[in-house]
């Protein structure tokens, strides 16, 4: 008789913490009620699928079977502030088609680049600095300087059409832009020149 | 997990305190275990002080507010989340580390596009080593500045030599590069078809994802390191203390899988910017190289320069002998 009360009162106890726990459960699975009766794994792919093919639909726009030179995307050429329109200057300057050293302006530019054949005039043009030319006169704009190039480096030019030679950034998917074979090579001295490289990484006895 | 411990702590306080109140209300001061001589009275005790406190377990559960450290520790595992679970645990993230790191951080769960397969392509006669592929990666990607975690190691071997781990030296300290005589091997996550660090994980953190990209759950990475022995290319970085990364430096455009902040005792590695790859972006490596050498594209597009790499270039894989089947290649472009 006398653990009678003891025993009550932890059956009580007992009772309420059964309570507890039943209610516990049944609102923890009411809240995650919608989660649990549709089933995750199927669900999520589903969903993914469906704006895949709602978004490929207009993305899966036929591309161009080759992209013609003269419609690639480029880079702007890499001017020096400030130097062009080049008309701004040579518009009041008499041309003068002598081969020579420069003397008085562009002195900074030094050519290697088959130097001893060429000029400036061979890929510039005398009475419209604006324009280059190619081989055949005809006349091109500086963002396609790279027919300009690839008249003696035509492996080259097919290789970076077909994005293997050079940098294109943008979409791997989509609108790409390339990089003039200019914005890495300086036209007048196209060897690569060396870089700094950045800091080796911390050995790793250092790492703290 | 600090409520969590709080949570604990006062359930097991409350378990205490009821185990008082029935021992002293029917025996006085007499301890609990006065009990014992009596045969029976000490298994059915014994039994209902064991049911109270599992009771008493199950109801922690609802009696405690649910915090960000609760749903942590109940997240389910990426894959079998819910749409709406997914959007509660993104939502989550993103005030979490919003408050962390006092920026307006976006955390997606990008699923992969059908019918891509990404490769990765890396030119090796071309690659100067000039290392800016490297400390890109670790901008875009939110990588521990210290203690530092690099995903992209440019190893700097000879040209007699050959491909040789033996004798790179990932320390290279030039004036310039290239140097004469050397070339330069950058070596990232391979992506392998065949990723001997899934196999190995032992409880599912890492997986290859249907568009190539093997990928890491930090929430559910254990830290055991398994994968980082088992990956031959060294590609796995483990972070040894809490990442820190300046608050102004910080890419505040993240992505489940790849370059969320992470937290100490996780594993990382690179993920093909995957908050990049999936948005139809180029990986940050491919538009910091100066020199072009780094190609990326999908696998199954036929007029893609991978694919043009693939059958006009000599390439190789790394380690082939290992049947991991990599989707990185090596190749000469000149």
């Amino acid at each position: 008789m006398d653990r009678f009360p003891g025993k009550l009162i932890l059956l009580v106890l007992l009772v309420l913490f059964l309570i507890g726990g039943v209610l516990a459960i049944i609102v923890r699975s009411e809240e995650s009620g919608a989660s649990k009766t549709v089933p995750a794994v199927t669900q999520l792919p589903k969903d993914s699928q469906k704006d895949k093919d709602d978004k490929a639909a207009p993305e899966k726009e036929p591309l161009p079977e080759k992209e013609m030179p003269g419609t690639i995307a480029v880079a702007p050429p890499p001017f020096t502030r400030g130097i062009f329109p080049c008309m701004g200057c040579h518009e009041d300057l008499k041309p003068n088609t002598t081969q020579r050293k420069l003397t008085i302006r562009h002195k900074d530019i030094i050519l290697q680049h088959d130097e001893k054949n060429r000029w400036c005039l061979d890929c510039h043009t005398s009475g419209d600095m604006n324009h280059l030319h190619l081989a055949s006169g005809k006349l091109i704009e500086f963002t396609e300087s790279y027919k300009l190039c690839g008249q003696c480096h035509g492996p080259t030019l097919r290789a970076w059409e077909a994005g293997e030679h050079g940098k294109r950034t943008g979409s791997w998917d989509g609108e790409k832009q390339y990089l003039l074979c200019a914005n890495c090579h300086n036209p007048h001295s196209p060897h690569f020149k060396p870089l700094k490289p950045l800091p080796p990484p911390v050995r790793p006895e250092n790492l703290r | 997990m600090d409520s969590m411990a709080a949570a604990e702590t006062c359930c097991g306080g409350a378990g205490i305190s009821a185990c008082q109140d029935a021992s002293s209300s029917s025996h006085g001061p007499a301890p609990c275990e006065a009990d014992a001589p009596e045969p029976g009275g000490l298994d059915r005790r014994t039994a209902l002080k064991g049911i109270v406190a599992g009771l008493m377990a199950l109801s922690t559960s609802a009696c405690v507010p649910t915090g960000p450290a609760v749903e942590e520790f109940l997240q389910k595992h990426f894959k079998e989340l819910s749409k709406n679970e997914l959007d509660a645990l993104l939502a989550r993230l993103e005030k979490t580390y919003s408050e962390q790191l006092g920026k307006t951080m976006t955390v997606k769960a990008t699923p992969p596009q059908e019918g891509v397969s990404f490769a990765y392509a890396l030119d090796i006669s071309r690659c100067i080593g000039c290392r800016r592929c490297v400390y890109g990666c670790v901008e875009e990607n939110n990588q521990s500045r210290n203690p530092q975690v690099h995903w992209i190691t440019v190893l700097q071997m000879d040209k007699e030599k050959g491909v040789d781990f033996h004798h790179a030296d990932a320390y290279y300290n030039a004036e310039t590069v290239p140097q004469p005589g050397k070339f330069y091997f950058p070596v990232a996550c391979q992506h392998c078809s065949n990723p001997p660090c899934c196999k190995v994980c032992p409880v599912g953190a890492t997986w290859k994802e249907k568009d190539g990209i093997v990928v890491i759950d930090y929430d559910w990475c254990i830290g055991c390191r398994c994968c980082m022995s088992a990956c031959p290319y060294g590609a796995r970085h483990f972070n040894w203390s809490d990442p820190s990364i300046p608050s102004d430096e910080v890419n505040t455009e993240t992505e489940y899988l790849g370059n969320r902040p992470r937290k100490k005792g996780v594993v990382e590695k690179c993920t093909f910017c995957v908050q990049r790859t999936r948005q139809g972006k180029y990986p940050k490596c491919v538009e910091v190289c100066p020199v072009g050498a780094r190609k990326f594209g999908n696998l199954l597009d036929p007029k893609g320069e991978i694919r043009y790499i693939l059958e006009k270039k000599r390439v190789f894989i790394l380690k082939e002998d290992l049947n991991t089947s990599p989707n990185f290649f090596y190749y000469f472009g000149i």
